[in-house]
């Protein structure tokens, strides 16, 4: 029973790291826009990540 | 990936020149560009883009390659979602136009536009709601695995010491989240006390906060029974119901803002020393001189100084036939300029306006009108005293009758709290809203308001509009074979040299014919060709034609006259929309009254209701007289939906119990309209009439079911027979079932599109709308 005391902190520090991976990805922007990033991908990108970061208006 | 895969966009489908080969050569918007151009202080200039016809991907691309590549372009990305582009760059403000004319060199007609304007505090609302929907995912998800081993330990024989352990990391996570994530309901249900009046936040927030609340009592005293998961899980339905609910709206007002910022461009003001110089419409001042060239829409209210023209006035007024302007003539915001450009002095602004007293009209006409109460909204008004006086009650019980000490007594009552929190109940419309919307959506028909659905089905009268509702609201040639083809594409040869709309109606009307050289255009008369004999064909106005007047005119009429012939008379009207006739005729089977009020003449008026078989029309209506019938209707107790498209029909929208308005219409109409239709088909009157009635059938089983949950488990949580376990089970069972009843709303789709397509429509069925 003695493993819980750190099992369960475990559990909740990975299940943190998942809600602040989305909320990163929240704060990044990568949900504005989910039909061209599905196109994107296609694209050959001969010149580099040029600009991948959204604006920030 | 090369050229675009066909799908249809929102703007092609609003009917203003769809794409940049059929229209009119581009209009000289890349020039207004640089009043939206915004200057940090370290000189790097931004500007944001609707780009019209990027429908995929390979848009995309072609759109980014062709810009990265300028000098000092820094950010040029275009968002497929919402077709917008966003551009950064280093350098002064002119070099805006230079871009943006860069992209419509490569095909994309572009309107600028400022995004804080744009966005009005949606976009942040929703991203909020988002941010509070994850961290309640994230606690229901965790403290659910903790909750399971204490219910199973329960069994196995778990100490306790190992199950306070697990209650107190429960409660570890479960107070952050229920006050964090909680602040959309606490808010609202506090912002409806201070009002007096209660909604479905207030049971929901109370519910909450008591379980927390008495569950940490609870696990402190070292009991047996804590709702941390129940509380929890609560908020986490609760909140995906209200996104979805968000989201559904926010994608149809968006599409609307997007149609309606595509219709607005700049000014262009003359300076005294004849330079021209673009403002955005809101700086535009009183005794400016304003340039409006040929095709574009008049933005400001003002008189005539240098010019003439012909105007179409079909948007403000409902007249069918175009006005000739000339210097000294009065013209108006939102009528479209056909003929030559035109200078205009400036003589009103804002407040001032034909516009601002249309706006100043729609606002009385809304506070006349009463606010309509949401459906789940009054189901609350009831169930939330029910329920705290059975809460109460259970409470009282126990301690008075059944001698019970207040601590358990007040879990019983909590439980009962819990157990009947509308979860259920706060996902029933919500549900049925996502889907519905969606399904009009994907039809064509973007619904703005969230209960208009609701009001949609207490209607029992629908009142039309005609110019450019009933009919398409562009003029064509009546070919009754008075004319014969010979001339006919004589004169189709002449008219491809103007612009005017009953010109641009023959070229429509012959096709294929090459264009005469050397047409000479007198603008507010006709056009005139010398011909290879030295002689003359004209073509235009009765008096340009030199023919006598007479009264046998009714509607818009152009004269040809061949040299060495007499003059022929085209005639031309505004024709129906395709199915409006049958939809005029579902709308009757529907057992609804048809009416129809019009800013038209009389006669025109008749010819159209005749032909639908409408028995009650009213013709040279203006604003005031179409509010006031609205009024009318209502004081007889109808409830009228009002479907109208012009400047002149938006008092009356905002009157009527709900309205709608095509995707054509002035800005006003569409924003005070509660839901906006695409194309050319006036049936998605009867599919939005159809789709309001399935969902309110629909939202009614689902509220039979949430409440009949209830009355069985109301008995039981008050006789002190519910268990965390049995709670939480219980819960999200009924929300799963009215969900998965919701859900048959989008598994009868095709059913119902055959019943509502079996209303004859025209091929133009294919108004699949890639909406964003």
């Amino acid at each position: 029973m003695n493993a819980l005391v750190y099992l369960i902190p475990v559990a909740l520090l990975l299940g943190l790291c998942g809600l602040g991976a989305f909320l990163w990805t929240l704060r990044s922007g990568q949900y504005e826009d989910l039909d061209g990033a599905a196109e994107r991908i296609l694209f050959d990108d001969d010149d580099g990540p040029r600009d991948t970061d959204p604006p920030r208006s | 990936m090369a050229g675009c895969c066909g799908g249809i966009a929102v703007a092609a489908e609003a009917g203003n020149e769809p794409s940049s080969a059929a229209g009119p050569p581009m209009s000289p918007s890349a020039p207004g560009v640089v009043a939206y151009v915004r200057t940090d202080g370290a000189g790097r200039s931004t500007l944001n883009l609707l780009v019209e016809g990027v429908h995929c991907g390979g848009c995309v691309s072609r759109i980014e390659r062709g810009l990265a590549p300028l000098p000092d372009v820094e950010v040029a990305r275009v968002n497929l979602s919402s077709k917008r582009l966003s551009l950064a760059w280093r350098g002064p403000a002119e070099r805006g136009a230079e871009l943006a004319a860069a992209v419509e060199d490569l095909g994309y007609r572009v309107v600028p536009f400022d995004p804080q304007r744009l966005k009005s505090g949606e976009a942040a609302a929703e991203r909020d709601l988002l941010r509070a929907m994850a961290v309640a995912g994230f606690a229901t998800g965790n403290i659910m695995l903790l909750s399971v081993s204490i219910w199973a330990g329960e069994v196995q024989g778990m100490g306790a010491a190992t199950r306070e352990l697990l209650h107190w990391f429960s409660a570890l996570i479960a107070l952050p989240t229920v006050l964090y994530a909680g602040r959309p309901f606490y808010r609202s249900a506090l912002t409806a006390l201070a009002a007096r009046r209660t909604n479905m936040d207030v049971p929901i927030s109370l519910a909450i906060l008591l379980a927390t609340g008495m569950s940490l009592h609870e696990i402190i005293r070292g009991g047996p029974h804590a709702y941390f998961e129940s509380a929890v899980m609560l908020l986490f339905f609760l909140l995906v119901g209200r996104f979805l609910d968000r989201r559904a709206r926010g994608r149809a007002l968006s599409a609307v803002e997007r149609l309606v910022t595509l219709s607005a461009t700049a000014v262009t003001v003359l300076d005294d020393d004849g330079t021209a110089n673009p403002l955005p419409p809101d700086l535009v001042q009183v005794g400016m001189t304003v340039l409006v060239p040929p095709g574009e829409r008049v933005a400001v209210d003002g008189v005539v100084v240098d010019g003439r023209s012909t105007i179409d006035t079909s948007l403000v007024t409902g007249e069918t036939v175009p006005a000739e302007v000339g210097a000294g003539d009065r013209v108006f915001a939102g009528t479209v300029n056909h003929g030559a450009a035109l200078k205009v002095r400036v003589t009103a602004i804002g407040e001032d306006t034909l516009l601002g007293e249309i706006v100043r009209l729609m606002q009385f006409a809304e506070q006349r009108k009463a606010r309509y109460v949401a459906l789940a909204d009054r189901v609350a008004r009831l169930y939330a005293p029910v329920v705290h006086v059975l809460a109460l009650v259970t409470f009282v019980g126990w301690v008075t009758v059944g001698g019970m000490a207040w601590q358990p007594a007040l879990m019983i009552a909590v439980a009962v709290l819990i157990i009947t929190c509308p979860c259920a109940l706060g996902l029933v419309v919500p549900a049925v809203q996502v889907i519905a919307s969606g399904r009009l959506m994907r039809a064509g028909t973007l619904l703005k308001s969230a209960t208009a659905l609701e009001r949609l089905i207490t209607v029992d009268t629908v009142v039309f509009d005609k110019t450019g509702t009933l009919t398409i609201g562009r003029p064509e040639l009546v070919r009754d074979g008075r004319v014969d083809d010979e001339t006919l594409r004589d004169a189709a040869a002449m008219a491809g040299a103007s612009r005017h709309p009953l010109a641009r109606a023959v070229t429509r009307a012959v096709p294929g014919v090459a264009v005469a050289d050397g047409v000479e255009e007198v603008p507010g008369a006709g056009l005139r060709l010398r011909t290879a004999c030295g002689r003359e064909a004209r073509l235009g106005s009765r008096a340009w034609c030199d023919v006598a007047e007479a009264d046998e005119a009714v509607g818009p009429e152009l004269w040809y006259a061949a040299p060495g012939k007499a003059p022929v008379r085209l005639t031309f009207r505004d024709p129906l929309r395709p199915d409006a006739a049958a939809v005029v005729g579902a709308l009757r089977a529907r057992g609804l009254a048809v009416e129809l009020l019009s800013g038209d003449r009389a006669p025109t008026v008749r010819q159209a209701a005749d032909a639908l078989g409408i028995a009650d029309w009213r013709a040279g209506c203006s604003p005031t007289d179409k509010c006031a019938r609205l009024e009318e209707l209502a004081g007889e107790g109808r409830q009228v939906l009002m479907v109208g498209d012009g400047l002149n029909d938006a008092p009356a929208l905002a009157a009527a119990t709900v309205s709608m308005s095509p995707s054509t219409a002035a800005d006003v109409s569409q924003t005070a309209a509660d839901a906006v239709f695409l194309g050319d088909r006036l049936g998605a009157v009867v599919e939005a009439l159809e789709v309001a009635q399935q969902s309110h059938r629909v939202v009614r089983q689902n509220f039979v079911l949430a409440i009949g949950y209830n009355v069985i488990a109301i008995p039981v949580a008050m006789a002190g027979f519910v268990t965390p376990l049995i709670a939480a089970a219980s819960m999200s069972a009924s929300s799963i079932v009215v969900v998965l009843n919701a859900l048959r709303l989008a598994g009868r789709r095709r059913a119902a599109n055959g019943a509502v397509r079996s209303v004859p429509t025209a091929p133009a069925g294919g108004s699949a709308v890639a909406a964003t």
